[in-house]
């Protein structure tokens, strides 16, 4: 277990939350792999239907993370990657509630079933840089060793340092499993689906008055990849994984061809809270804060690690826009065109005003 | 001593104004080409036109690069620049001096007195930085959080190259060659009475050395005066500083009792001097040794404070020409 990468792919692995996009892709991508013997998607509800073509290659059983511990003796499980998160709450599929549930008690579950699984090597757990929280005081950018300032208002972001609080106890108690803890940025690309990606799909876009938040985000296919490599080599410890690079929130909104609305901050948590009771959207508290904030993560220890370098976090939005480009309002052509109206304009004022004189 | 000072000082305005070529320089106007003038101004005026819609047409589509601090240095050199630059020529008439040494392309620390009720002087130094030093520098200034805190004023710190001054921060900046400005008094500096002006406040702890002596950068003391006559302070009411969770409410000749009229600061003369550069690299080891940092500090806080006497005697008249 030299840090550096050394190649150890595992036999036996299992994924969870599998019938949702990361988890789908992850466990498709690790059974394409000839290295590895077995992939076993865990998840308790049916693939959807956009996904389930991708599980092919895949054993899927039905249950939820909780209750692997029988699985894990069984089939002589060496890797667990853990994804099933949610980092939204979904009020058809009980909310806050059950989101705290799958997140919090599934991920306890999971780890106390991987501590008592004798032949565990490995365990990798899905993160988010969510676990830096949202102060005034927080500096600009966030290295691992960097301490949460408060605890965060959102629940997702509070839900990610309770998770990584137990990934910590897993570590003290099993010192012998390489635990790999993956600190994502939001994700976007050409084909995820995200609450971010659906926001920049807006056309008219909700900010928030006098505040542009630095914002990273992580191409999905470099997740992947990340994702990939934390399974076949060994790669202890807690990385940030983001897109080099920063986009400011205004700057990214009329990248993507959106016309951004300012709202005022006081009223806006209120607003959330509201819009959550009745049913409108999925955006929390964690996405205020967010926009308030900002988050930019160093990714340097990933870098040295890994030996990868994520696609820029403006490539990677670039990609989102391409795939999403026939919804915008303002055009880069429209853009250029209205420049040379008014440049043509002045020329023909100009030439006129000569002729007469 | 004063002699040959001033001479230098005056050989690298003539330098740095040659450096500097001001938008005013129309050689053919000086030059008398008359026929030519008109044809030209109008060339002026549409080359100027197309710059213009062409900085706008890249603002909106967001063809521009920020840095992870936030730092947006097209935005800074077209807009922010270009205003501070008034205030700092044409309303307070500032002479800077010692730019000698201030690096032209590695990292410093830039440590200054601060005043002057609202902190207008730590943008006047980043606009002389910019302005007259030969390469152009931008200073990257370290807020109080404070600053962070209130929407609108958080990202005009944020992308004209600041950030919250916090030792994570400033040392990733020191790290990356930048200059970076930062005022160990904070509001006990800027929130002082008029009868305190130009009396150096507390240090604080010394954040700003170890973070110098951490990546080995030189600590460069600057004094300025005319800062204290912006806004003098004549009263501090408390009570309402506290309601309205300000470190203090100034009372000046002019605020609160002309409105907003208040707000137009004082034309006061300014003297920016940069000292020499004290240099920390031989003593990266000793960022957390109490001692060295304190007696950095005070050496830092002497030199700003001598270097204050000395301008001072050069201004007799604060609102002089």
């Amino acid at each position: 277990m030299t840090p550096g990468g050394s190649s150890s792919p595992p036999g036996v692995v299992v994924v969870t939350g599998v019938s949702r996009y990361l988890g789908a892709h992850v466990a498709a991508r690790l059974a394409a792999d000839p290295r590895i013997d077995r992939v076993i998607g865990v998840d308790v509800p049916d693939p959807t239907p956009e996904v389930s073509g991708l599980l092919a290659g895949v054993e899927r059983v039905r249950v939820d993370a909780g209750a692997v511990g029988g699985l894990l003796a069984d089939l002589d499980v060496d890797t667990v990657v853990h994804l099933a998160l949610v980092s939204a709450p979904d009020t058809q599929q009980g909310g806050r509630a059950a989101m705290k549930e799958q997140n919090v008690i599934g991920t306890m579950q999971l780890l106390a079933a991987c501590q008592r699984a004798p032949r565990l090597r490995k365990l990798v757990v899905r993160s988010s840089t969510a676990a830096y929280g949202a102060s005034f005081r927080d500096p600009a950018v966030f290295t691992e060793e960097t301490e949460p300032r408060e605890v965060p208002r959102g629940g997702f972001g509070r839900d990610i340092l309770d998770i990584e609080g137990y990934v910590r106890g897993f570590r003290r108690r099993r010192p012998d499993v390489t635990a790999t803890v993956l600190r994502f940025a939001p994700f976007i690309g050409s084909t995820a689906d995200t609450t971010l990606t659906r926001y920049f799909s807006l056309p008219v876009v909700p900010t928030i008055f006098g505040r542009d938040a630095r914002l990273q985000f992580l191409h999905f296919d470099d997740a992947l990849e990340v994702l990939h490599r934390s399974v076949t080599e060994d790669h202890p410890g807690t990385y940030n994984v983001a897109g080099p690079g920063v986009l400011a929130l205004s700057q990214a909104i009329r990248r993507a061809g959106r016309v951004a609305v300012p709202v005022l901050e006081p009223g806006l948590s209120g607003g959330v809270a509201l819009a959550r009771t009745l049913g409108y959207g999925r955006y929390g508290l964690d996405q205020v804060d967010l926009f308030v904030h900002g988050r930019v993560v160093d990714i340097s220890r990933l870098e040295q690690e890994f030996s990868f370098t994520p696609r820029s976090t403006a490539a990677a939005f670039d990609d989102f826009i391409r795939a999403h480009h026939g919804r915008a309002l303002i055009t880069r052509e429209h853009l250029a065109a209205a420049e040379q109206a008014v440049l043509d304009g002045i020329r023909q004022v100009r030439a006129a005003a000569r002729e007469r004189s | 001593m004063t002699g040959p000072q001033e001479e230098q000082r005056d050989e690298g305005h003539l330098v740095n104004g040659f450096a500097v070529p001001p938008l005013d320089a129309r050689p053919a106007a000086r030059n008398g080409h008359h026929p030519a003038v008109a044809e030209q101004a109008g060339d002026v005026w549409d080359r100027r036109v197309a710059s213009g819609l062409a900085f706008l047409r890249r603002r909106l589509a967001g063809d521009y690069e920020v840095d992870e601090f936030g730092f947006d240095p097209e935005l800074t050199e077209a807009v922010f620049h270009p205003l501070l630059r008034r205030l700092y020529r044409d309303w307070f008439r500032t002479e800077v001096s010692g730019l000698e040494n201030v690096p032209a392309d590695s990292a410093g620390l830039v440590v200054g007195n601060h005043s002057g009720t609202v902190a207008l002087d730590a943008l006047i130094l980043s606009t002389a930085l910019h302005h007259e030093h030969p390469a152009h520098r931008y200073l990257r200034l370290l807020g109080a959080d404070l600053v962070f805190r209130m929407p609108v004023v958080s990202e005009i710190a944020r992308k004209t190259g600041g950030t919250v001054a916090c030792n994570p921060d400033a040392e990733r900046l020191l790290r990356g060659g930048e200059l970076v400005g930062v005022f160990p008094e904070g509001f006990k500096g800027v929130g002082k009475l008029y009868a305190e002006r130009y009396k150096l406040q507390r240090f604080g702890r010394g954040g700003f050395v170890s973070a110098a002596l951490r990546t080995g950068t030189p600590i460069i003391p600057v004094a300025i005066v005319g800062g204290e006559e912006i806004y003098p302070m004549l009263a501090d009411i408390k009570p309402l500083a506290r309601l309205l969770k300000l470190p203090y409410f100034p009372v000046t000749p002019t605020f609160p009792w002309l409105g907003p009229l208040g707000m137009v600061p004082l034309p006061s003369k300014w003297l920016i001097e940069f000292c020499p550069p004290i240099p920390t690299a031989h003593l990266t080891d000793s960022a957390d040794d109490p001692l060295v940092v304190f007696n950095l500090a005070d050496q830092v806080r002497e030199t700003i404070q001598q270097t204050l006497h000395k301008l001072l005697a050069r201004r007799p008249d604060p609102f002089g020409p």
